[in-house]
């Protein structure tokens, strides 16, 4: 060996120790190497007690809900009751999900005004004189049961109440402030009027233009906050999944297709059932094309804005299910940092989605206003 | 049967992934070239960047959620 020379691992090493990096990683590998003894003594208890399926518990999770459930199990668990608004043939009628007693495979029955309610899987049922149980044929179609209209105030619409109400008091103490002075807010309002110019300056003038925007900076705002916060607000422990929920998505898709629907110009309509400048046979054909082309814009705007979500906590929740699918604590120590990691992940995609709603839908209402002046 | 309709289920997600994949590269790689080139058009390049690679990925999760309807029928 030469003198001086060190080896290239050993160099690595010795910056590693200096970085205390190296440190840290042998501290982590050490305080997880009990849990591998540990966990193999109590894999067959567990075996005895519930076989852990990860389809039902992710599906549980991303899934809505009648009560907010935060942690613990069957009647120790720590759950928020929220109101069931039923629309039935008598009638509406309205109770506590606390009565159904956290049961949701249609054993506990509650009785309003003569008519006996179950819950299967977060579905209600309004069971038929002499059912005991809900059953179902081949199809999935209860046979002694019939379905109300569910109007109740589920998981998912009691976390978009608690957005409103966070929009409503951020924006409305910012528009106050407004009144009353005329330089510059500080601190947090200062922050939210940044964002504010952003969504004007990066997402609605160049897309929509300097003489309309304005009519529509109310609208891309109000999705831009709504679908940020509500994704931030998601990736809270115990939080509700509703921007990847499809029927929320649907609605956000909905509002930009009525929009469009109803500031679309003569010029916009024209290029779409009568497009100038191509020989007339091809006109049908193109005619087709974009009809479909305008119910398709707001179908892609909800499936991205579901998937991308939806993705997000499938991903997350596999990473933690992995531990109990191999049933060994030790596995923690890999899925834990990278649940982590995608959370984190996640953060930048609650922005980005957003983001990417907000700048499709403006670009959208753009081109249907826009005016074709040299044609 | 079950698992044939799975297994294809996540094959076909495993394809839109592909897909979605070759096509978010060559956009993210243009803009890399676009912005080496003009990095004074840095901004506009990232917005129109954002744009095409989110109408890309809206393409590949309609593959996706397809495949989830698959697998849980």
């Amino acid at each position: 060996m030469h003198g001086n020379f060190e080896h290239p691992f050993i160099k690595f090493i010795r910056t590693m120790i200096a970085q205390k990096s190296l440190k840290i990683i042998v501290i982590y590998a050490l305080a997880f190497l009990p849990l591998l003894a540990f966990s193999q003594e109590e894999a067959s208890v567990e075996e005895v007690a519930k076989e852990f399926n990860a389809t039902d518990m992710i599906m549980h999770h991303i899934g809505d809900s009648h009560g907010w459930h935060f942690f613990g199990e069957g009647e120790n668990s720590f759950t928020l009751p929220l109101p069931v608004i039923l629309y039935t043939d008598n009638g509406l009628v309205t109770f506590m999900s606390s009565e159904f007693h956290h049961d949701t495979e249609g054993q506990n029955i509650v009785e309003k005004d003569g008519m006996r309610f179950v819950n299967y899987h977060e579905d209600i049922y309004q069971l038929e004189t002499g059912a005991e149980t809900v059953k179902f044929d081949e199809e999935k179609h209860p046979v002694n049961a019939i379905t109300p209209w569910d109007f109740s105030i589920t998981k998912n619409v009691a976390a978009m109440f608690l957005t409103v109400i966070l929009m409503l008091i951020f924006f409305v103490s910012l528009a106050n402030y407004h009144k009353k002075n005329t330089k510059a807010p500080s601190g947090f309002n200062n922050a939210l009027e940044a964002l504010i110019l952003f969504v004007r300056d990066e997402i609605a003038i160049p897309q929509i233009g300097e003489k309309k925007y304005m009519k529509f900076m109310p609208y891309l705002l109000t999705i831009f906050f709504f679908i940020w916060i509500t994704n931030l607000l998601g990736l809270l422990p115990g939080a509700a999944n509703v921007t990847g929920n499809i029927a929320v998505t649907v609605s956000l898709g909905l509002f930009t297709l009525a929009i469009i629907l109803i500031n679309g110009n003569k010029a916009y309509w024209k290029h779409i059932f009568w497009m100038p400048g191509i020989p007339t046979w091809v006109k049908p054909i193109l005619a087709i094309v974009e009809g479909a082309g305008v119910i398709i814009k707001p179908i892609a705007l909800m499936i991205r804005l579901f998937a991308n979500i939806t993705a997000g906590h499938i991903i997350i929740l596999s990473l933690i299910g992995l531990i109990f699918i191999l049933e060994n604590a030790g596995v923690a120590g890999i899925s834990v940092p990278f649940a982590l990691f995608i959370t984190i992940l996640e953060l930048l995609v609650a922005f980005l989605q957003a983001f990417i709603f907000t700048i499709l839908s403006a670009l959208f209402i753009g081109m249907a206003v826009e005016e074709h002046e040299h044609h | 049967m079950e698992l044939l309709y799975v297994g294809l289920s996540a094959l076909g997600a495993g394809l839109a992934v592909l897909g979605a994949g070759v096509g978010v590269g060559k956009i993210g790689g243009s803009a890399m070239d676009a912005i080496a080139r003009q990095p004074e058009a840095s901004g506009k390049i990232q917005t129109a960047m954002i744009i095409a690679a989110a109408l890309v990925e809206g393409v590949a999760l309609f593959g996706v959620v397809a495949s989830l309807l698959g697998v849980l029928r």
